[in-house]
């Protein structure tokens, strides 16, 4: 890990002024991507933010909506009796990140921040059409996550909250690659007022909604809707862990399980 | 360089350290505790498990600074007056070791994993929960017997 100056500070406004300030600053919040990559030397900021005693963190359920501050972590989200009851799919999702470890350090901002291909919370963000409340702005999920490790965040922007509207039936059903746990591919569906969304997570270079599926689900919200609908492996990741052709079949297999689980 | 402060094993220790320092570099160097190990050094084995703040963390992934005004326990912290922790008692009687090297973060995390399930922990959790630790030697099967053991003798 290469040297920089590290700083705490109290509030989000002083981490934004710290960032605006520094030559190559970078947030700090669980640090359980960002660490990795600067011990490999992936990334060497100069300064260090570190979010720890700045960020929101707990849980708010109301007005039809679950609100999660930035710095909460994963274990938190997961063992959430209130996230349990309002959307029993984002709790699960949340305990079926990394490790129990990993869960009590990593935080649902820093993942979304990072968009990491393989991430979860990405795909209940634009499963759910959740809204990224930001320092600046609020940002609805679909603008959100814009490529590979990409998102609509400016450079100065630090998220706040992500704020989940309570949907009336949601699943989310993942394939960990054994080795890391993170998303070989995971598919996450809803059905709410504002229509079905079905959110696919590890396929590709980016979460993405699938259409189709979307659509078939629109007049019957069940498995069997989407039996005979395939996914395009033209565009999905092939790498060591899996073909591209293998993940465009998982997409189908974890897209029904997601359906069983919302309807089961 | 910054100054940190916490408790460690009951202790209140403070030094002024270069910020990349690593929680576990400051325990093992620093502080000499070299029970907590370092295996892979890539957030990936558990052998670095400790609690701050009564949560198990892996220390080869906290910056020192980050635990400014924790509360730290290592493995040296488990054992009360020459007595060993039912945890490590456990593992001695279950054979749960055999080189000894993840031990340490098993220790942690189980003891973590008791905090949070209580005594009635089946094997199914044992196993899941464990995902974050890794053992190259006993093929689980006696750390997962120690753990459910520990954890009745616990409750
Ligand atoms: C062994 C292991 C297994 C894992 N398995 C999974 C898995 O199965 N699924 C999964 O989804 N993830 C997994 N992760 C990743 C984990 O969830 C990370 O904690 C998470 O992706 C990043 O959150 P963080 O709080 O640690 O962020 P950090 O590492 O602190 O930061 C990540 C990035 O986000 C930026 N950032 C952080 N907070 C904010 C904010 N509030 N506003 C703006 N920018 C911000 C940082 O500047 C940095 O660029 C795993 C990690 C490890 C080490
Ligand atoms: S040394 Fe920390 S997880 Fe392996
Ligand atoms: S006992 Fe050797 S690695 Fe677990």
């Amino acid at each position: 890990m290469y040297e920089f100056t590290y700083h705490r500070p109290a509030t989000v406004d002083e981490a934004i002024a710290l960032l605006k300030s520094a030559d190559d600053g970078k947030l700090l919040a669980g640090g359980h991507t960002l660490l990795p990559t600067m011990k490999q030397r992936l990334a060497s900021p100069s300064d260090l933010i570190d979010l720890g005693g700045a960020l929101a963190t707990g849980i708010d359920v109301s007005n039809g909506c679950v609100t999660i501050g930035a710095g909460t972590c994963h274990a938190d989200v997961a063992t959430s009796s209130d996230v349990a009851n309002a959307i029993p799919a984002l709790a699960k999702l949340a305990s079926m990140i990394g490790d129990p470890h990993v869960r009590n350090k990593g935080t649902i901002g820093g993942s979304i921040a990072n968009n990491d291909p393989a991430a979860d919370y990405p795909a209940a963000c634009l499963g759910l059409g959740a809204t990224i409340v930001t320092s600046a702005r609020e940002i609805e999920a679909d603008d959100f996550f814009t490529g590979m490790f990409d998102t609509a965040l400016g450079d100065d922007e630090v998220i706040t909250s992500v704020r989940f509207p309570v949907p009336a039936k949601a699943g989310y059903s993942k394939f960990p690659n054994p080795a890391s746990r993170y998303a070989m591919v995971g598919v996450f569906v809803s059905s709410a007022k504002g229509g079905i969304r079905v959110a696919v997570t590890g396929a590709g270079p980016c979460v993405f909604r699938q259409g189709d599926m979307e659509a078939a689900l629109e007049g019957d919200f069940a498995s069997s809707a989407i039996a005979g609908v395939t996914q395009a492996d033209g565009d999905l990741n092939s790498d060591i862990h899996a073909s591209a052709e293998y993940r465009a079949h998982l997409v189908g297999v974890m897209a029904r399980r997601a359906v069983d689980q919302a309807t089961g | 360089m910054p100054s940190v402060s916490m408790k460690v094993n009951g202790s209140e220790v403070s030094a002024d350290v270069d910020a990349r320092t690593l929680l576990v570099e400051y325990l093992r160097s620093d502080l000499g505790l070299t029970g907590t190990h370092v295996g892979c050094d890539t957030s990936q084995c558990g052998a670095c498990v400790v609690h701050v703040d009564g949560k198990a963390v892996k220390s080869c992934t906290l910056l020192a600074v980050q635990a400014e005004g924790a509360e730290v326990t290592t493995i040296e912290g488990m054992a009360a007056n020459g007595d060993l922790h039912p945890m490590q008692e456990a593992f001695r009687e279950h054979h749960g070791l055999q080189c000894g090297f993840c031990t340490p973060g098993m220790i942690m995390a189980a003891t973590d994993m008791v905090a949070r399930h209580g005594k009635d922990l089946d094997e199914a959790t044992i196993r899941r929960e464990l995902e974050g630790n890794l053992c190259r030697c006993t093929g689980y099967h006696n750390i997962v017997k120690a753990i459910a053991a520990a954890a009745k003798a616990m409750g």
